[in-house]
């Protein structure tokens, strides 16, 4: 953190972030409380914060509560990633129409989305959104889809100091602190917030806020309290396990965990780099037109795998070790890191806890 | 910013211009795009699918048999399996549908020039590879010595049967063919392919072989080639996934690392080898 970029925004200033990107023509989308979990979604100004909320997290566990703290990003992420925002959970690809003659006429859905300003992205959910751009864009059939939703965000991230004992963002080296990709960043100290621009459209919307340049001890309290969140108990046993994972596609843990895996496909939900989907036929009942719909699939049913006659990965067995030798494994193939950012969400919202830094030392071992 | 281009994801609509019956449960359909421009500009190499779209119920990935000089219709091999190849076996000429591709690899045929061609088949897939014998045949001259493996379930179940017995008169080819149940008067082996390899010729170091069935027959064909001698460079084979969108992006292809629709469906015997033998991948 270059101290003469980082600028004080006091607490009662906030609401000038919102007014500034609402001005800019972005829809507000922020952190709130609902159903007893943190969401992101449509947030008009910053009462509608989560003030004082922090979240407990633990395998299978998640509880939100409300103290006395001023502080509005003190708790750590949701069931919710950002995946929704640019990767739809279920859209609508093309329309096929079919009049009175043979004739089909296909008609391409166009995606035309509005300009989101996403508050209070943590490293992991940021990390997450750059896979996601490898795989949708970075191929030779890069996603239309995907890229107008992308294009139309304005991210504005947290160093996250709330990491809770779920969160593991520090060994996958993507947390907790925010590295780039963002337009704007802040840190959240009692007093108000540290904030750094990270792109020409974040320096254009700071100059519009009420800021001055943060003090020496601002700067020093709110790096001490990342380097605390840094100290995280949970750890993968190695950044890259890809050859471990493949040299122990028999291991006995795969069969242990599969008694315990209830194949409910949670764990893919909720994380941030899944991309599994489907490509679902939706005719209308006149069968005058048939929509071809998208939306997210898991590895963990038996549909995925299935061709003709035969479901290629036939038992729970067979797709945690897909699930798990994907993401930690062969992603290193596809992408050139790991598909893990550390977020934890899969640990905190299986449903029976299983861990998939548990299960990955058991399965590598001290080797990896 | 990326991710200009048009979507990969729309069909073109295509005519049925011949559905012809080859076995009770396989035919072959033959397309031609109702737009001609977009038919003169279509362009494949054997081993390559389409996406084929069957009007309100949905898309299938099916491999491309006709030749790639052939520029009257695309021809695709189809067994009825499932909802969308039921539909398409009521398909008369004249009928539309939807096509998108060709996706994927080809087979290796430049490396198998001046070279001896072995293809070896199992099950009922033979149709990945039929299209690159019918493209030797076109072209004999480029290729060495021809022989064909051909293993099936029962006797009954190998079609295009007659074609078969024409390339086994040509000079400079053999064909083997193994039925798991025979049928009376079956001329050929009884038992699985993979028992013929004992009985073939084989310059292991000029062999170009293409295999295309279920994996445990390549696993085992694989297997008995690198024990005659044959590289790992010198062996081909064509894997099946679940595919439902053909670009690398829904995830349902992937074996190991590998996206089967865009890293395949012809692989080279290398970057498989390592997964063989594990069931479940």
């Amino acid at each position: 953190m270059k101290g003469a970029d980082v600028l004080w925004l006091s607490r009662q200033d906030i609401g000038s972030l919102f007014a500034a990107l609402s001005s800019a023509g972005y829809r507000c989308i922020g952190p709130q409380v609902r159903d007893g979990t943190i969401v992101y979604d449509t947030l008009e100004n910053a009462d509608g914060l989560p003030r004082g909320v922090t979240s407990t997290q633990a395998p299978g566990e998640y509880r939100v509560t409300i103290g006395n703290s001023p502080r509005t990003f003190s708790w750590a992420n949701g069931p919710q990633a950002l995946k929704p925002f640019t990767f739809s959970p279920r859209e609508t690809l093309w329309r096929a129409e079919r009049g009175d003659d043979a004739a089909i006429r296909f008609i391409e859905t166009a995606t035309d989305p509005e300009l989101l300003a996403l508050i209070a992205v943590r490293a992991c959910d940021l990390a997450a959104l750059l896979l996601q751009d490898q795989h949708f864009l970075d191929g030779q059939y890069p996603d239309p889809h995907y890229a107008a939703r992308r294009r139309s965000l304005f991210v504005v991230a947290v160093h996250c100091s709330a990491p809770a004992a779920t969160c593991f963002c520090a060994s996958t080296g993507d947390g907790p602190r925010a590295q780039s990709d963002f337009d704007l960043a802040l840190s959240e100290l009692d007093e108000g917030f540290l904030v750094e621009a990270g792109s020409a459209r974040g320096v254009t919307v700071l100059k519009q806020l009420p800021t001055r340049p943060a003090s020496t001890a601002e700067r020093d309290l709110a790096a001490h309290e990342l380097k605390q969140a840094a100290a995280q108990q949970r750890r993968l046993p190695g950044k890259n396990l890809r050859d471990a994972l493949f040299a122990n596609l028999e291991h006995p843990r795969w069969e242990q965990v599969a008694g315990r895996c209830l194949a409910c496909g949670n764990c893919t939900a909720v994380c941030p780099s899944c991309f599994c989907h489907a490509e679902v036929e939706v005719p209308r009942l006149d069968a005058a037109a048939s929509e071809h719909v998208r939306e997210w699939d898991s590895c963990f049913t038996q549909l995925h795998s299935y061709i003709h006659g035969l479901t290629v990965r036939s038992d729970r067995r067979a797709r945690y070790r897909q699930w798990v030798t994907h993401k930690l494994g062969s992603w290193h193939d596809q992408y050139g890191r790991s598909g893990c950012v550390g977020c934890g969400r899969c640990i905190t919202w299986c449903p029976v806890g299983i861990d998939i830094t548990e299960e990955a030392a058991a399965i590598c071992g001290e080797s990896a | 910013m990326r991710g200009e281009r048009v979507s990969a994801h729309l069909p073109m609509e295509a005519e049925v211009v011949e559905r012809v019956q080859e076995s009770p449960t396989i035919f072959t359909l033959r397309l031609r795009f109702t737009d001609p421009t977009q038919h003169a500009a279509y362009r494949f190499v054997p081993g390559q699918f389409n996406m084929l779209y069957l009007y309100g119920v949905g898309e299938i990935p099916i491999s491309i048999v006709s030749d790639p000089e052939d520029e009257t219709v695309i021809d695709h091999a189809i067994r009825v399996v499932g909802r969308v190849t039921r539909g398409f076996k009521e398909l008369k000429a004249g009928d539309r549908i939807g096509i998108r591709g060709p996706y994927g690899s080809g087979w290796p045929l430049r490396q198998a020039e001046r070279q001896d061609v072995l293809v070896v088949t199992g099950g009922l897939g033979c149709a990945p590879v039929v299209s690159v014998i019918n493209f030797i045949m076109r072209r004999r001259a480029r290729f060495g010595r021809l022989t064909i493996m051909q293993g099936v379930k029962h006797a009954d179940d190998l079609i295009w049967r007659a074609r078969y017995e024409a390339w086994a008169k040509l000079p400079n080819t053999t064909v083997l063919i193994a039925a798991d149940v025979g049928a009376p008067l079956w001329p050929w082996h009884i038992g699985r392919v993979t028992e013929l390899f004992d009985s073939i010729e084989l310059d292991p170091l000029r062999t170009v072989a293409m295999l295309c069935g279920p994996e445990v027959m390549m696993d085992i064909a694989a297997r008995q080639l690198t024990g005659r001698g044959v590289p790992e460079a010198g062996i081909w084979l064509s894997l099946e996934r679940s595919m439902h969108c053909a670009v690398g992006l829904c995830g349902h292809c992937q074996i190991g690392g590998q996206f089967v629709c865009k890293d395949g469906p012809i692989f080279h015997y290398g970057a498989i080898r390592p997964l063989f033998g594990t069931r479940g991948l």
